[in-house]
C-alpha cells in the first residue's frame, strides 16, 4: 500500500528526487531554487545557443564586420522580419497548431495593398487596411476549417498556402500583366507609412575612442516591432487568462474544453494572429522596397517554424515560449549573415540551418526532460 | 425495492439537477438508454455499475461534455441544454473526470484555475492574478492534506494520487451547487481516500448535491444516501440507503450476479477486511462517525 511505503522510507524522500505517494511532505515545500526555475524555462537552450553562436562568429568573422554596428544591424534586420512571424507562430504552435499559409499571406497582402494603391489610386492607408482585412479573413478561415473539421492544421494550411499563392499570381497577372508592382512610394500616404513601417535609425559610435574609425549602423524600425510584439506575446502568454487558455488548448484540447476553455475560439484567434503577423511583415517589405512581389514570403512559413522549434516550443503543442522564438529568429539572422561575414558561400546556409535545427531539438528535449520528467 | 426512492436530502423542492429518460448513442453504440436520475441538495447519489455500464457517459451529460441524444435535463426544475462544459460550470456544476482532465505540461496552479482564472486590473490591463492563483491552490491542497513542493511545477511531475487530489480540490473549489466525482478515490491511498470521503460528507453538509462514482463499496456505502445502478447502459433503479443493505449494494455493484458468486466475493472481502484492512476499517469507522456528525449537524441546521 502506497501510504505504508511512504512512512517506512522517510529518509529516502528527503532529497525529493523520488517522491512517493504519502501524506507528510512538509519538509519538501522549501525545496525550490529560483535558479532551477530559470534553467527549466523552455527558451533556455536557445538563449545559450544565441550566445554561443554570437561568440563563434565573433571569433571567425569578428574582424570582417560581424561585430560592427553595421554588421549587427544586418543580422538584426533579418532576425526582425522572421521574428515578427516567429513570435506569432510560437503562440499558435503552443496552442497546438501549424500555419503554413503565412508565406503566401505575406505575398498576397503586400500585393493587394500595392494593387489597390498603385493601380486603383486608393490612399495607402485604406489599401493597407483592406490587405489587413484580407489577412484576418484568411486566418479566420484557416482556424474555422481546422476546428470545425478536426483535420490537421498542417494539411489545411498547406492547402490555403497554394490556393492563396495561386490566386494572387493569377489575379495580379490578369490586372497588370506582371507579377510584381513598383512605385508604391508615389501613392498618397506613403510618407507616414514609411515612418511607421520602414524608418531607419542611424546609430553611430566610436566606442569611447577605442576604435580609430567611426562605426555606423542603420537599424530598421522592424526591430522595434519585433521586440514589441515579443514583449506583448510574452505578457499575454504568461500573465493573462488568454495565455493560460493557449497552453491548455495546446496541451490537451479535450481537457481544456472540459474545464470551460473556449478552445475553438482560442485557436481561431491564434490563426488570425499569425495572419496579422504576415500582414505586418508584408507592410514592412512593401514600404521598405516601395514595391510588391507575389512571390514574397516564400519559404518563410518553414523558417518561422524552425525559429520557434529552436526556441524550445514543442511541436505537439502545450509548451513553449515567445521569447524562445525571439532567440530562434536571432540565431537564424546571425547564422545567415554570419556565414557571409565569415566568407563562406551563402549556399551553405541551409546546411547550417538544418544542422542547427537538429541540434536545437536534441538540446531542448534534454532541457524539457529535466523540467518535466516524472521525478519518481 | 425496485420503486424509485424519494429524496432523503435535507431540503425539499425540485432536484438540483435531474435527467429524464436520457439516451446517448455514439454512432451505433448505445451507451445509455432511457435513464432517469436526480440529485437533491444535501444528498449524495452514488452511481454504481460495472466497467462500461455508462456511468462516465451519464455524468458527462450532467457536465455539459455530451448533449443527450434523447431525453431532457433540468437544473432546479428548469429545462436546460448545455452547449459546453462552460455552461455546466456556470450553472454551478463542477466535475472531476475519470481521466482527471489535467494538462501534464502545465503547472499545478495554472491547471487548477484553467478556464476560471482570477484576474486583476481593468480593460486591456486585466491580467491573470498568478499570486492569488498560487496562494489559493496551495491553501486548497493543504486543506486536503497535500503539501505541494511548488505550485509552479508541471502536473506531469506529480504522483497519481497528488494529481487526483488537485482535480478534486479544484472541483470542490469551483462546485457551487453540484459536485460530480468520477472514481475520485481510485488512485488514492487509504488516508487520502478518507479525506475525499470526508470532503463529500462536508459538501453534503453545506447543502451541495454530490454524484459519486466508485467501484469500492467501503467508499460508497458510508457516504451514499441513494444508489443508482447502471447495467449495460440501462438503469436497474434507484434505492434509498434504508432500503438496501451493504451486501445488496455489493450485489448491485457486481451487476446483480448470482448469489453464490456474491457469497464468494463477500467472503473474500471479509477476509481482506481482516487481513489487510485494519487501517481501512479504522478509517471507515472514524469516517462513519464523522458522516453521522455532519449529517446530524445538517439535519439541525
Ligand atoms: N466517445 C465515445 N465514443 C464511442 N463510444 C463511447 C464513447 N464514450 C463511451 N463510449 C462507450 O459507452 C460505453 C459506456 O462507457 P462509460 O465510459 O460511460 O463506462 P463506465 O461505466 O464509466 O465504465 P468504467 O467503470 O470502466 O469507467 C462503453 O461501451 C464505451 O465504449
Ligand atoms: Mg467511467
Amino acid at each position: 500500500m502506497g501510504a505504508v511505503t511512504a512512512e517506512m522510507l522517510p529518509m529516502a524522500q528527503v532529497n525529493a528526487a523520488a517522491p512517493a505517494p504519502g501524506p507528510a511532505r512538509d519538509e519538501r515545500v522549501l525545496r525550490t531554487s529560483p535558479l532551477r526555475s530559470v534553467l527549466t524555462r523552455p527558451e533556455i537552450g536557445a538563449a545559450f545557443g544565441t550566445v554561443a553562436i554570437w561568440i563563434y562568429f565573433a571569433i571567425v568573422a569578428g574582424d570582417s564586420g560581424f561585430l560592427r554596428l553595421g554588421g549587427t544591424a544586418t543580422y538584426l534586420e533579418v532576425g526582425a522580419e522572421l521574428g515578427i512571424l516567429a513570435v506569432a507562430v510560437a503562440l499558435l504552435m503552443i496552442g497546438g497548431e501549424f500555419d503554413l499559409s503565412i508565406g503566401s499571406i505575406i505575398g498576397a497582402s503586400g500585393m493587394i495593398m500595392a494593387l489597390l494603391a498603385v493601380e486603383y489610386g486608393w490612399t495607402l492607408w485604406l489599401a493597407a487596411l483592406a490587405a489587413l482585412g484580407f489577412a484576418l479573413v484568411v486566418g479566420f478561415i484557416n482556424g474555422a476549417i481546422v476546428v470545425r473539421t478536426g483535420l490537421p492544421s498542417f494539411i489545411v494550411t498547406l492547402a490555403t498556402l497554394f490556393i492563396i499563392r495561386g490566386a494572387i499570381i493569377g489575379t495580379t497577372r490578369l490586372i497588370t500583366g506582371r507579377t510584381n508592382l513598383g512605385d508604391v512610394d508615389e501613392t498618397v500616404g506613403y510618407d507616414i507609412a514609411r515612418r511607421i513601417f520602414a524608418t531607419r535609425f542611424e546609430i553611430s559610435t566610436d566606442f569611447f575612442g577605442m576604435r580609430s574609425e567611426v562605426d555606423t549602423g542603420s537599424f530598421p524600425i522592424s526591430i522595434l516591432w519585433w521586440l514589441g510584439l515579443a514583449a506583448l506575446a510574452t505578457w499575454v502568454l504568461l500573465r493573462t487568462r488568454f495565455g493560460n487558455w493557449i497552453f491548455g488548448a495546446g496541451g490537451s484540447p479535450q481537457a481544456a474544453r472540459n474545464v470551460g476553455v473556449p478552445v475553438n475560439r482560442v485557436k481561431i484567434i491564434l490563426f488570425m494572429t499569425t495572419a496579422f503577423a504576415a500582414w505586418l511583415v508584408a507592410m514592412i517589405q512593401v514600404i521598405t522596397f516601395s514595391g510588391a512581389d507575389v512571390l514574397r514570403g516564400q519559404g518563410q512559413e518553414f523558417y518561422a517554424i524552425i525559429a520557434v522549434v529552436i526556441g524550445g516550443t514543442l511541436l505537439t503543442g502545450g509548451y513553449g515560449s515567445a521569447i524562445g522564438a525571439v532567440f530562434g529568429a536571432l540565431i537564424f539572422g546571425m547564422v545567415r549573415q554570419g556565414i557571409v561575414f565569415a566568407g563562406v558561400d551563402a549556399d551553405w546556409f541551409q546546411v547550417f540551418l538544418g544542422a542547427m535545427l537538429l541540434i536545437a531539438v536534441l538540446i531542448n528535449r534534454f532541457v524539457r526532460g529535466r523540467a518535466t520528467e516524472s521525478r519518481r | 425495492m425496485s420503486q424509485p426512492a424519494t429524496p432523503s436530502g435535507t431540503t425539499s423542492g425540485p432536484p438540483l439537477v435531474e435527467v429524464r429518460n436520457v439516451s446517448k448513442y455514439f454512432g451505433s453504440v448505445v451507451s445509455l438508454k432511457d435513464i432517469s436520475m436526480s440529485v437533491h441538495a444535501g444528498e449524495v447519489m452514488c452511481l454504481l455499475g460495472d466497467n462500461g455500464a455508462g456511468k462516465s457517459t451519464l455524468i458527462k451529460i450532467f457536465a455539459g461534455v455530451h448533449p443527450p441524444s434523447e431525453g431532457t435535463m433540468l437544473v432546479e426544475g428548469r429545462e436546460v441544454k448545455f452547449g459546453s462544459p462552460r455552461d455546466a460550470l456556470d450553472a454551478g456544476i463542477a466535475t472531476v473526470y475519470q481521466d482527471l482532465a489535467m494538462i501534464p505540461l502545465m503547472s499545478v496552479s495554472r491547471n487548477f484555475f484553467l478556464g476560471s482564472e482570477p484576474t486583476k486590473g481593468f480593460g486591456p490591463f486585466r491580467r491573470f492574478d498568478m499570486a492569488r492563483a498560487d496562494r489559493t491552490t496551495r491553501d486548497e491542497l493543504a486543506k486536503m492534506g497535500i503539501h505541494i513542493r511548488d505550485t509552479s511545477q508541471p502536473v506531469g511531475t506529480l504522483s497519481g494520487g497528488e494529481r487526483q487530489s488537485v482535480a478534486i480540490a479544484r472541483a470542490v473549489h469551483f462546485g457551487a451547487k453540484v459536485l460530480i466525482l468520477d472514481e475520485p478515490t481510485a488512485a488514492l491511498g487509504v488516508k487520502e481516500a478518507g479525506v475525499v470521503l470526508r470532503y463529500i460528507a462536508q459538501a453534503r453538509g453545506r447543502g451541495l448535491g454530490v454524484i459519486f462514482i466508485t467501484h469500492n463499496v467501503h467508499h460508497a456505502y458510508p457516504v451514499g444516501d441513494r444508489f443508482t445502478l447502471l447495467n449495460r447502459g440501462r438503469s436497474y433503479g434507484t434505492f434509498r440507503k434504508d432500503e438496501v443493505s451493504r451486501e445488496e449494494v455489493v450485489s448491485m455493484m457486481a451487476g446483480g450476479e448470482e448469489l453464490e458468486q456474491l457469497g464468494h466475493e463477500l467472503a473474500e472481502m471479509a477476509h481482506q477486511d481482516r487481513e489487510a484492512g485494519k487501517e481501512m476499517a479504522d478509517t471507515g469507522r472514524q469516517f462513519a462517525e464523522e458522516a453521522r456528525a455532519v449529517r446530524d449537524e445538517g439535519d439541525r441546521g
